[in-house]
């Protein structure tokens, strides 16, 4: 299935006030991979994201996603192919109820309202937040809002999930939700996170990046256990490979 | 700081009302506001000295609470809010209009005094309607129907946005004062400097934010029109509660009706 795949050359791009976000990104990712993007804080991944549903268009280089590439012509089509969930889901909940904003993708496609009806009643069971319908965004707790914002995407059904931290200000057990309901995704996965032990639990192959470059690009496995490139790039290892300090003063002081 | 907060959750509580389930709530939406409008009309089309013929209005707004289980109390406190406006429109009236109009036993009461208390009786008639409308229909419903009776799309989807928001942007000022009050020490950092300062910073991440809106609207297919997705339908009773109530302000604003019955009640003791 070609529309899953992601495809970008040499990107660059250059804010206008001259920070240089991305100074020629390469990658390309396939069917049903799940990727993560880390990297320091200012390392340019947001900016990536950005780009590969248009939200920004690219200055030098290209972004190519299923078969085509993206401009002003196939910007429709690329929005309706890769779903973003954002950072902050109070950006995201913009309807006044969690209702009207879960339809309102698939309003804009112009689908008939049954139709309509359908997706967003499955999209909300999906994400177990069906009971919060008829509420408004505003009134829900920070995972109940971060559920609906990724509802808000599939009732779009895409074919690539890109998200941005989407494990930031959650507690730990609603962030373990997130991770189990993420993993019986088969959609292509693109997670730009600091959460390194669930980049460890989601996903396959990691990218990390620096000061607008990758600087690595493979096995997640293999790079998280390269300290020396983790600490160059501003990271350390997941919390869960690193030593267990109850185990450590068990054992006596170590060297 | 206490302030702001205790505001907001007021309008929280105002949202809570809206959603009851009693007979007003379930009425159509449309008939709510145009029946809104219609006694608005009515009530503030008065010739400026009238007062006896505003009284029976007060009907509409006591038994919509009654049938909506709406906290009179409450919507007093929110129409005293709102009364200082009313008071400085009209407190100028009894000096500058002096000529005595009306003779309650030996005292005069000029014009002033009458079209001021005429002032007051319609504000707090036209606000508590509207704020009847809002607490048994919801401000959301409210937009749905303006949209539906074809209000300006841009018009509906900037209320519908100011609503959205304005608790995200309260709670945004709010953490901005607390932070601020939590380095201030003896009044120093209180003061103007810092809040316009502050001001200027409230409306940098308004527009970041606005910014970040605008583009997650675009990643879902935004193309200048906001679809809502929530049929409407009149039923016997909309209808009746329009067509009943509106009679009953036609009735009113063209027969003085506590006239009327002080006329038959002089007549029955003469």
């Amino acid at each position: 299935m070609s529309h899953h795949l992601v495809e970008i050359n040499h990107l660059q791009y250059t804010y206008p006030d001259g920070t240089s976000a991305l100074r020629g990104v390469s990658f390309r990712i396939t069917h049903g991979e799940a990727v993560a993007i880390i990297g320091a804080n200012g390392a340019g991944k947001s900016t990536l994201l950005l780009q590969l549903n248009g939200c920004l268009l690219p200055q030098a280089g290209t972004v190519r996603i299923g078969d085509l590439p993206l401009n002003k012509e196939t910007l429709s089509y690329v929005r309706r192919t890769v779903g973003m969930v954002f950072q902050d889901p109070d950006d995201q909940l913009f309807m006044p109820l969690v209702h009207d904003d879960v339809a309102f993708g698939p309003l804009n496609l112009g689908l008939p309202p049954e139709e309509v009806e359908e997706r967003v009643v499955s999209a909300l069971a999906t994400v177990g937040a069906l009971h919060l319908k008829d509420r408004p965004p505003y009134r829900l707790s920070g995972g109940e809002k971060r559920a609906v914002a990724i509802a808000s995407v599939l009732s779009m059904s895409p074919s690539i999930l890109v998200m941005d931290e989407p494990t930031s200000s959650l507690d730990p057990q609603t962030r373990r939700q997130l991770i189990q309901l993420l993993k019986t995704f088969n959609h292509t996965l693109i997670i730009a996170t600091h959460d390194l032990d669930l980049v460890l639990d989601l996903c396959s192959r990691t990218i990390v990046m620096k000061e607008g470059l990758i600087v690595a690009d493979g096995p997640t496995l293999e790079i998280l256990q390269d300290e020396e490139l983790l600490h160059s790039s501003g990271l350390e290892k997941p919390l869960r490979l690193q030593g267990c300090p109850v185990c450590q003063a068990r054992s006596g002081p170590a060297g | 700081m206490g302030h702001i907060e205790s505001s907001l959750l007021n309008i929280g509580y105002l949202e809570t009302l809206s959603y009851q389930q009693t007979p007003l709530h379930r009425l159509d939406p449309r008939v709510k506001l145009l029946t809104t409008l219609v006694f608005i009309v009515a009530v503030v089309s008065f010739g400026k000295y009238e007062i006896t013929g505003l009284l029976p209005f007060i009907f509409y707004p006591v038994v919509l609470m009654a049938v909506g289980n709406l906290p009179p109390g409450y919507l007093a406190k929110k129409i005293l809010l709102a009364a200082p406006f009313a008071f400085f429109i009209g407190i100028f009236n009894p000096l500058l209009d002096r000529a005595v109009l009306v003779h309650l036993g030996p005292i005069g009461i000029s014009g002033g005094w009458v079209s001021f208390v005429s002032i007051m009786i319609r504000f707090t008639l036209t606000v508590s309607a509207a704020l009847i409308l809002i607490a048994g229909t919801g401000l959301n419903a409210v937009c749905l129907a303006l949209e539906k009776m074809g209000a300006p799309r841009s018009f509906v989807t900037q209320l519908l946005f100011l609503y959205r928001y304005i608790f995200v942007l309260t709670d945004e000022a709010l953490r901005l004062a607390r932070a601020r009050a939590l380095r201030s020490f003896q009044g120093r950092g209180m003061g103007f400097k810092v809040f316009s300062s502050m001001i200027g910073q409230l409306l940098l991440r308004t527009l970041d934010r606005a910014r970040r809106i605008h583009l997650a609207m675009l990643s879902r297919g935004f193309d200048g029109k906001i679809h809502l997705l929530r049929p409407l339908h009149l039923h016997g009773r909309d209808v009746a509660f329009f067509l009943g109530w509106s009679g009953l302000f036609v009735l009113m604003r063209w027969f003085n009706i506590p006239h009327l019955l002080g006329n038959t009640i002089t007549e029955l003791f003469r």
